[in-house]
C-alpha cells in the first residue's frame, strides 16, 4: 500500500533532489548564456523565449481547457501594440505599460471567451481565426498606431538603466518567462487547473461537481490572451520595430503548432515545442547557405521544380520534420521526454 | 418542511415525453429508488434535477427552495452531487485528482493564490493539503489505494464506477444521486457498493436516490421505490407493493430482461 506522510508531495515544486540539481543547472546556464554565445544566439534566446510564453499560455487553453484558438497572433499584437502606444503616448514605464497590455488583452480574451462559451471543435477554431485576421486588419487602419507602416519602439529603460542591447534585454526576458512559466505549472497543480482539466475531460461532469463553466472558460481565454499579450509586448522589444503584417494567420498557426509539437495538456511540453521549432524556424531560414545540404536542396530543386520554389524549401522541411514528430510521438515532445525520463530514472544520483 | 420533491415533472424533446407528469417527495434520511425498463425516463428526470436539461414543466423542490431552472453548478452549490450511468470522469487525471474535483466547491483559491503558491505554508498548499487530506479518507473508504496515482481512462470499469462515487462523495452532498451504480459490475462488486451505499446513508447521513437495474438489490436496499415506464409513473411505494404491482410486473415482463424481473427479487437471493 502507498503510505502518504505529506499530501504536499504531489504537487511541489521539487519533487526530489534530482529536481533541485536539474533546475540549479538550468539557471547557472540561463545565467551564463549570453557570455558562452555569440550575439545572434542571444537574440535568438530571447525570440525563443517569447515564444516559450505565448505557447505555454496558449497551452492552459487548448492543451488543459480543451478549447481551440487559431486567433493567438491577435492577443500578441494587441500586447505589442498596447506596450508601445501607453509607453509612447501615455508616459508608462516598460513594466507598468506591459502588464497594462497583458491586461489589455486578457480583457480582449474574456470577450472572445464569450461566444466561445457556446461553439466548439471546428466553429471555435473559425471563430478565434476571425478575431486574430479582424485585430491585425483594425490595428493596419489605425494612423494612431501607424496603420500600414508600422510603429517605433521607444528607448527601453528599467529603473535608470538603459537596456539597448539583446544581451541587456535577455534578463528581462528571462526573468520574466521563468516568472510566468512558475505561474502556470502552479496553477494546473491547483483548483483552477484543475476545473481547466475537468472542462476539457468531461463539461458536463464539471458542472455537476459545481465548476462553473462560463467563469472559468472565460477565465482560460483571459488568462491565455495575458501571457500572449506579455510575449507581444517583449516581442516589440526584440524587434525594435512592429507593423500589422507580423501578426498573420500564420503566426496563430505556428503558436498552436509549437503547443501541439510539444504535447498538449502538460507545462513542459509546450516549452519544449517552443524551444525546437523557435529554433528550426529560425535555422532552416539559413538553410541554403548549409554547405553540401543547401547545395544539394538547390540541385534537387532545379532539377525537379521550379527554381524560384527553392525559397520555400524552408517551410517543406519544416512541414517534414513536423510530421515525423507527430508520428515518432503522437504525445509529441513531452511523451519522447517522459520515455527518456523512465529510461534514465534518477540520473546522475 | 420538503426535503426534495419533483412535482409535475415533464421533459418533452420534439414529441417525445421522455418524463411525463412524475411527482415524488424523499424525506431526509432514506433511500428512494426509481425503478423501471431502458429508456423508461430515469436518467431523464437526474438530469433535470441536476440542471443539465430544462424541464418542460414541473417544479424541483430541494429543502422548500424550487430548484428547477439553476445551472448544474448552483445546483452542487446547492448540495445536490451524482454519479453518472455512463462513466463521466475526467480520463486524463488519476484517481486522487478526479476526487479533488469533488472539493471544487470547498476550496477557494483562485487563479491568484494558485499561481503564487509558494510552499506548503501559503494559502494554496495549505488548502491542498487539507483537501488531499479529505480525499484520501475517501481513497481508504472505497478501498482504492491501488488506483491513487493511476489515470483513471484505463482502469477497469468496476473502479472506475467507485472512483465517480468517490468523487460525489468528496462534496460532502445532503442528497446523492446515483445513475446505476452497479451497472456492468461482476456480483462480488455490487455486494461492496450495497454496503457502501448502506455505509453512505447510516454513516454519513446522506441522502440517496438512486436508479438501478438489478432488481435484488433495490428491493434490498431501497426504502421506498418508483416505478416509471414509457416516462410516467405507474406503481410507488415499499419494496413488497412496487413488486406485486400488476403494471410494474406487465412492465418488467415485457422487456426480454427476465432476469431482472422483480417477481424472483423476493424468493430470490438477496445480498446481506
Ligand atoms: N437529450 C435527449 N434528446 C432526445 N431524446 C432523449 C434525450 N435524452 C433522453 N432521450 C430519450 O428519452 C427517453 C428516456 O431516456 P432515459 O432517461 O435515458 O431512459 P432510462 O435512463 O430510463 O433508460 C429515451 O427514449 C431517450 O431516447
Ligand atoms: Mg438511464
Amino acid at each position: 500500500m502507498d503510505m502518504k506522510r505529506s499530501y504536499y508531495e504531489d504537487i511541489r515544486l521539487f519533487p526530489s533532489c534530482v529536481t533541485v540539481f536539474w533546475a540549479v543547472v538550468l539557471l547557472a546556464f540561463l545565467l551564463a548564456y549570453p557570455f558562452l554565445f555569440k550575439n545572434y544566439y542571444v537574440y535568438m534566446a530571447n525570440y525563443i523565449a517569447i515564444n516559450i510564453i505565448v505557447v505555454v499560455g496558449l497551452n492552459l487553453l487548448v492543451g488543459y481547457t480543451g478549447q481551440i484558438s487559431l486567433g493567438h497572433a491577435g492577443f500578441y499584437a494587441i500586447g505589442a501594440y498596447a506596450t508601445i502606444t501607453l509607453m509612447s503616448l501615455a508616459g508608462f514605464p516598460f513594466l507598468a505599460a506591459l502588464i497594462c497590455a497583458g491586461l489589455i488583452a486578457a480583457a480582449f480574451g474574456f470577450l472572445l471567451g464569450l461566444p466561445a462559451l457556446r461553439l466548439e471543435g471546428p466553429y471555435l477554431a473559425i471563430a478565434t481565426l476571425g478575431f486574430g485576421v479582424t485585430i491585425t486588419t483594425i490595428i493596419g487602419r489605425i494612423e494612431m498606431l501607424g496603420g500600414r507602416q508600422g510603429l517605433h519602439a521607444p528607448d527601453l529603460v528599467i529603473m535608470g538603466y538603459p537596456l539597448d542591447t539583446d544581451r541587456q534585454f535577455y534578463y528581462l526576458v528571462m526573468i520574466i518567462t521563468v516568472l510566468l512559466v512558475l505561474f502556470a505549472r502552479n496553477v494546473t497543480k491547483t483548483k483552477v487547473g484543475r476545473a481547466f482539466i475537468a472542462i476539457r475531460d468531461a463539461h458536463i461532469a464539471a458542472e455537476t461537481m459545481g465548476v462553473n463553466l462560463v467563469l472559468y472558460k472565460t477565465m482560460a481565454f483571459a488568462l491565455s490572451a495575458f501571457y500572449a499579450g506579455v510575449a507581444g509586448g517583449l516581442y516589440a522589444f526584440v524587434l525594435r520595430f512592429i507593423e500589422p503584417g507580423l501578426f498573420s494567420l500564420f503566426l496563430s498557426v505556428f503558436f498552436l503548432t509549437m503547443a501541439v509539437a510539444g504535447g498538449l495538456g502538460s507545462v513542459m511540453g509546450p516549452i519544449a515545442g517552443a524551444i525546437v521549432l523557435s529554433f528550426l524556424d529560425l535555422q532552416l531560414r539559413n538553410i541554403l547557405s548549409i554547405p553540401y545540404v543547401g547545395d544539394w536542396l538547390r540541385h534537387l530543386s532545379a532539377s525537379y521544380f521550379s527554381l524560384t520554389g527553392v525559397s520555400n524549401i524552408q517551410f517543406i522541411v519544416f512541414g517534414a520534420i513536423l510530421i515525423a514528430i507527430m508520428l515518432f510521438e503522437p504525445l509529441g515532445l513531452y511523451g519522447l521526454w517522459i520515455r527518456t525520463k523512465k529510461y534514465w530514472k534518477t540520473w546522475p544520483f | 418542511m420538503t426535503f426534495f420533491a419533483v412535482r409535475h415533472l415533464t421533459m418533452a424533446f420534439g414529441g417525445l415525453k421522455a418524463a411525463d407528469a412524475v411527482s415524488f417527495e424523499i424525506t431526509k434520511g432514506e433511500i428512494y429508488a426509481i425503478i423501471g425498463p431502458n429508456g423508461a425516463g430515469k436518467t431523464t428526470v437526474f438530469n433535470c434535477i441536476n440542471g443539465i436539461y430544462p424541464p418542460t414543466e414541473g417544479s424541483i423542490i430541494f429543502k422548500d427552495r424550487n430548484i428547477r431552472g439553476l445551472s448544474p453548478d448552483r445546483v452542487a452549490k446547492a448540495g445536490i452531487a451524482r454519479t453518472f450511468q455512463n462513466i463521466e470522469l475526467f480520463s486524463n487525471m488519476n484517481t486522487m485528482e478526479n476526487i479533488m474535483l469533488g472539493r471544487h466547491l470547498f476550496m477557494k483559491t483562485g487563479l491568484f493564490r494558485g499561481g503564487l503558491m509558494w510552499g506548503k505554508k501559503s494559502f494554496a498548499g495549505k488548502e491542498e493539503i487539507e483537501n488531499r487530506r479529505r480525499v484520501e479518507e475517501i481513497i481508504d473508504l472505497l478501498e482504492l489505494q491501488t488506483y491513487r496515482n493511476k489515470f483513471v481512462g484505463a482502469l477497469p470499469y468496476g473502479i472506475q464506477k467507485k472512483i465517480e462515487l468517490g468523487r460525489a462523495l468528496a462534496a460532502e452532498p445532503e442528497l446523492l444521486l446515483l445513475d446505476e451504480p452497479c451497472a456492468g459490475m461482476n456480483a462480488e462488486e455490487k455486494q461492496d457498493v450495497v454496503f457502501w451505499i448502506k455505509d453512505i446513508q447510516d454513516m454519513l447521513g446522506i441522502t440517496i436516490l438512486l436508479i438501478e437495474h438489478d432488481m435484488h438489490m433495490v428491493m434490498d436496499i431501497s426504502d421506498r421505490i418508483l416505478a416509471l415506464n414509457f416516462g410516467r409513473p405507474i406503481a410507488e411505494g415499499s419494496p413488497a407493493e412496487v413488486s406485486a404491482h400488476p403494471e410494474v410486473l406487465a412492465a418488467y415482463l415485457g422487456t426480454e430482461e427476465a432476469g431482472d424481473a422483480p417477481a424472483s427479487a423476493g424468493a430470490g437471493r438477496r445480498p446481506a
